[in-house]
């Protein structure tokens, strides 16, 4: 079957998508967190402050909880502080930049990423990977393209990742078939 | 300075007159001004494995409540507008249908208005109306919401730009690599063929695809209008999931 097409995810839907914690895989104090964050810039170099991220690790195998709604008044409730669902979502701010708690990952060794944005008709993967060691995908790429997809330990427990949609130092997008 | 209407739609017309056919629209069109600085200029990578991209986020009972997929009770009040329900099957490209997945839902009210501050269209909020929803697709893939009908709006990228009524639709497929984020149209607006996001869909049998079926079987006596729209996720073919690349 023809697939639907994909369309701009648009600047609208930020009361709608992003959700309580989307940015917390894991709750502060969580043994071994780390927080990776960057920013979103266009072929300008500017930053894009309507982009929307998705984090996904497959270390939980996907469970659900990310976005617990309070049956209560309905609004969203926040995560429970013990499952992990493997799944993120931030929002950029006005001056692009998004930040997500997580931990480090183990099944393999990437967060993967989704990118959405006005602008962008059809969302885009890439990879964060926290060392540039003994992955085929890595291996594969001219050093200054994999460097795009490797995060720079800022300071401890801290990683730096920034997305360039576009550019001389655009990051790797991924063609998943 | 922005464009008229008429250096767009000849822009349209000789990207519709070059269509490869592509399911997707191309992430560099030109007729949507914005997509000039946010779209890659090389290539996309196909990695040697995709373990995470193969698998996927999963949602469940506590992610939604059952109110969620009504977008006319979220208020005190009754929304403004026509009241319609629409419904349709999420499915894999191999026709399989996705089971208890999270389809998410965003739309402007009946005048063509987002609660959002950067909506500064002078058309009325209506203070019943948030115009947000979400449900888990059932065992057969299927989804259903009951809303008002949008309204069309006016934007910005050139004079006299108006986008056709449309619903923002966001599906997770079972691995991450088949998410969708698209928009769903109605059957007939006649601002289809000025609208370069639609028309960014260069494929007039991929075009039809977006736009939803009035269904006079759906619509409820002295209730609502229905229509239904089916969703075919795209991704990783069943080979490839199965076997890894």
């Amino acid at each position: 079957m023809r697939p639907t097409p994909s369309q701009t995810v648009g600047p609208f839907y930020g009361y709608a998508l992003p959700f309580r914690d989307g940015g917390d895989l894991v709750p502060p104090g969580h043994p071994g967190a780390i927080s990776v964050h960057g920013h979103v810039y266009d072929g300008a170099g500017d930053p894009v402050p309507d982009a929307l991220l998705e984090f996904w690790q497959a270390d939980a195998e996907g469970r659900p909880g990310s976005m617990r709604r309070d049956e209560v008044d309905g609004s969203f409730a926040g995560r429970d502080g013990v499952t992990l669902t493997g799944f993120g979502r931030v929002a950029t701010g006005l001056d692009g930049h998004w930040a997500i708690r997580t931990v480090r990952p183990a099944a393999v060794p990437y967060i993967s990423v989704c990118l959405f944005a006005r602008g962008l008709l059809h969302h885009l993967y890439t990879r964060v990977y926290l060392e540039d060691s003994g992955d085929a995908l890595l291996e594969s790429l001219p050093a200054d393209r994999r460097s795009t997809l490797v995060a720079r330990p800022e300071r401890d427990g801290v990683y730096r990742f920034d997305v360039r949609i576009q550019g001389d130092a655009e990051t790797v997008f991924l063609d998943l078939g | 300075m922005p464009d008229p209407q008429d250096v767009i739609s000849r822009e349209i017309a000789e990207l519709a007159a070059k269509s490869d056919g592509a399911d997707h629209p191309a992430r560099d069109y030109p007729p949507y001004r914005s997509s000039g600085l946010r779209h890659p200029h090389r290539p996309l990578v196909a990695p040697p494995e995709a373990y995470a991209e193969l698998r996927g986020p999963v949602f469940g009972a506590t992610d939604v409540t059952p109110l969620d997929a009504d977008l006319t009770r979220q208020h005190p009040g009754e929304p403004l507008g026509e009241r319609i329900t629409v419904t349709g099957r999420v499915v894999d490209r191999d026709g399989r249908p996705v089971r208890h997945q999270l389809v998410e839902v965003w739309q402007a009210n009946a005048s063509g208005r987002y609660p959002h501050q950067r909506d500064q269209h002078p058309a009325p909020l209506d203070p019943n109306f948030t115009g947000t929803g979400r449900c888990l697709t059932d065992a057969d893939g299927v989804y259903a919401f009951t809303t008002i009908k949008p309204g069309a709006y006016p934007w910005k990228n050139h004079v006299n730009a108006w986008r056709p009524a449309h619903i923002h639709f966001s599906v997770f497929g079972t691995a991450f690599a088949q998410r969708l984020v698209t928009q769903m149209y109605f059957p007939g607006d006649p601002l289809f063929a000025y609208d370069p996001i639609l028309q960014s869909v260069t494929d007039e049998k991929a075009r039809a695809r977006l736009v939803a079926a009035y269904d006079h079987d759906l619509s409820q006596p002295e209730w609502s209008l229905g229509y239904r729209w089916d969703i075919v996720l795209d991704g990783p073919s069943a080979t490839w999931m199965e076997e890894g690349r």
